[in-house]
């Protein structure tokens, strides 16, 4: 995995710090073209992954990486899923069960189900979700995705349920059908890697947020330095910034020097965000195989 | 170590059960939903002890708690029945339909000593909460007038399905959205003398209001204009805001960020200077055991399980606090239901009379298309 990877949430108004700096990001990507704009920029700097969630405007992104594979050969999907808003707004208008439905490619497989009818296998729940991973996949066919995450509004859900089965469904699912690594967003680090651990997930691929402040890292700052120390799971930074919380280079300085981080998610909107933030990784996280640096980074 | 059981598997009661199962403390002891498909799922999933019925449930599981996320309609016989078999009750919100059983259920909880919560999560949001602090350490001197806002992507387009999409069933936006800004100003101001000038006003929906204009009058003419919506499309999720203005300065609040503005004469406070303070969520937000959606999902229950275990009937949207803003919410309505009392505006005609269930005029109908 190359060591940073572009997000997304500055391209759809996701800013934990400011409604307002949200608006601006809305309006300043509201056409796809500023999108691209972006990701070419962070292409041309040897960014090459992007991180990103299932939002339906990815479709068109996608597209235009399709048709211009020649000039971006390396550029790489890394989808986040789902895009949870879509679910939660059908879940007001259609209720739990209709919502499922809606997304699902063959609205006839919960009826009898949902009619009370009779209950559903193990067998058939399992066939509902591997379905919905398909259905957010489809938009990102012919593009290498090399690992498939699942969002931390799911991912914290479920584990707060108990619902572990459905992490291990997925993996087996991302990795047969995708042969992709499969990843988990969340924001209860330690949670998830006992969980993941006891569901038979050896060494989870698992981003969460990693920030000097401890911002939105339940279960505690220390705990999260421990598990970091022990290298039980591959561990992928968010929220370095803390939402802006933390000045940049304080920030990289930080994360960059916690032990076993494979790569950094970071959110910029234009060329010189990019250039800024790779220059402090450069600085403060330097190659350990100059030029063998599976990121493709130029030794400087 | 107490005792809780989740009623409804909604949207709200599955945020609930994952929360609530996640809480040191807590012992999620068994769920109830009316719908076989979530129950037979999470039964077989999570190994929850499931029932399709609540007073079942109350009788054959020693229980020290319920949370009730159900369709408000249910919300009054299902938190009567628990607090009748000696529960405590977390209920989501709005309270109840009407304020009469609200106070009944009141004074129930108050007989039989038990511990109540509304699910009015703002008030656990750290920006709102730090609002409430400044405001009574009179920071901004007296408060003479305030905006209370909610704007959100709910209702897009004509449609209705759902309970919340029925007026009978307390559906709507004034009791659905709009319940959150009134929250936050009862708890920021108290109780309005009156109120005036509601719009209930239908959008896309058939039979609901999807807007809700307003004016609360407090004691000394300190006013709260009410503007909510929930047609806004350009807003991603929904967005609750807050200003307040007072003879010492100004407020402006949302979950994320407090702008504020104190004149030179205002208190002394430590962290704040005279002129513009900005801080965000990031340094007013207190960390969570357990993280979804927001840390006030998390609070909230953290500080009602506290509650039940230290046996505290005292705290933070007990029901005698939701009743109030039912009561508010009861009263728009009345208002709402009055155009005739309102002033004509000389050589305009009248607007024909804004109620909640009003059809779009043949012009609207017209324009739409």
């Amino acid at each position: 995995m190359e060591r940073l990877l572009l997000g997304d949430n500055q391209f759809f108004g996701v800013n934990h710090m400011s409604e307002e700096k949200a608006r601006q990001q809305q309006m300043q990507f509201q056409d796809d073209e500023a999108i691209i704009a972006v990701l070419e920029a962070a292409y041309a700097e040897g960014i090459h992954s992007f991180m990103c969630t299932t939002h339906d405007r990815m479709g068109a992104i996608a597209d235009h990486f399709r048709a211009h594979r020649d000039e971006f050969p390396e550029f790489t999907v890394l989808p986040g899923m789902p895009y949870a808003h879509k679910y939660a707004n059908a879940v007001t208008t259609d209720g739990m069960v209709g919502a499922i439905q809606k997304f699902l490619p063959d609205g006839g497989l919960l009826d009898a189900a949902v009619r009370g009818t009779r209950s559903m296998a193990r067998k058939e729940i399992e066939g509902v979700l591997t379905l919905l991973v398909d259905a957010e996949m489809k938009m990102f066919a012919g593009l290498p995705t090399p690992v498939v995450w699942l969002q931390n509004v799911v991912t914290d859900l479920l584990l707060g349920m108990g619902f572990n089965g459905a992490f291990e469904v997925f993996a087996r699912h991302v990795r047969e059908k995708y042969d992709a690594e499969p990843g988990f967003i969340t924001m209860n680090l330690p949670l998830a890697v006992e969980r993941l651990n006891a569901v038979g997930i050896e060494n989870p691929l698992i981003c969460s947020n990693i920030n000097k402040i401890g911002f939105r890292m339940s279960g505690g700052i220390d705990a999260y330095r421990r598990l970091l120390d022990e290298n039980r799971f591959r561990a992928v930074a968010m929220s370095v910034y803390a939402s802006g919380a933390i000045p940049p280079e304080e920030a990289i300085e930080w994360v960059c020097a916690q032990p076993h981080i494979e790569a950094i998610v970071f959110g910029a909107s234009s060329a010189r965000n990019i250039a800024s933030t790779r220059q402090l990784v450069d600085r403060y996280w330097p190659t350990q195989a100059a030029g063998a640096d599976s990121s493709g980074r130029q030794t400087p | 170590m107490i005792r809780v059981a989740v009623v409804g598997l909604g949207k709200m009661g599955i945020s609930h059960l994952s929360i609530a199962r996640a809480l040191p403390g807590v012992e999620l002891a068994a769920i109830c939903d009316s719908s076989g498909i979530m129950l037979d799922v999470l039964a077989k999933y999570t190994g929850l002890k499931t029932y399709t019925s609540l007073e079942r449930m109350l009788a054959d599981e020693p229980l020290d708690a319920v949370i009730v996320a159900t369709p408000t309609r249910l919300h009054a016989p299902m938190v009567r029945a628990a607090l009748e078999a000696g529960v405590a009750v977390f209920c989501e919100k709005p309270f109840c339909l009407g304020t009469d059983e609200g106070e009944e259920l009141v004074a129930l909880a108050a007989e039989k000593d038990l511990v109540t919560q509304v699910g009015y999560h703002n008030r656990f949001v750290g920006v709102f909460a730090e609002v409430k602090r400044l405001l009574d350490a009179g920071a901004i001197g007296d408060v003479t007038h305030s905006l209370a806002e909610a704007y959100g992507p709910v209702v897009l387009k004509p449609q209705g399905g759902t309970w919340r999409s029925r007026k009978s069933e307390g559906g709507g936006c004034l009791y659905d959205y709009a319940a959150h800004p009134l929250n936050l100003m009862n708890w920021y101001l108290g109780e309005p003398e009156s109120v005036g000038g509601t719009v209930l006003n239908s959008v896309f929906s058939r039979e609901i209001d999807d807007e809700v204009s307003s004016t609360l009058v407090y004691p000394g003419n300190v006013t709260t204009q009410v503007s909510v919506n929930w047609c806004d499309e350009s807003v991603r999720k929904m967005t609750t805001r807050i200003t307040l203005w007072g003879t010492k300065g100004r407020i402006f609040a949302d979950r994320q960020e407090l702008q504020a503005y104190f004149r030179e004469d205002a208190p002394e406070l430590a962290g704040y200077r005279p002129g513009w303070n900005v801080k965000y969520t990031t340094e007013l937000t207190e960390p969570v055991s357990f993280y979804l959606r927001g840390e006030e999902y998390t609070a909230q229950l953290e500080h009602f399980a506290q509650r039940v275990a230290d046996h505290q009937v005292a705290g933070t949207n007990d029901f005698a606090s939701a009743v109030v803003t039912d009561r508010l919410i009861e009263q728009m309505r009345v208002d709402a239901d009055q155009p005739d009392a309102r002033v004509s505006v000389e050589g305009t005609p009248r607007t024909p009379a804004a109620t909640h269930t009003r059809k779009p005029g043949l012009l609207a109908r017209l324009r739409r298309h």
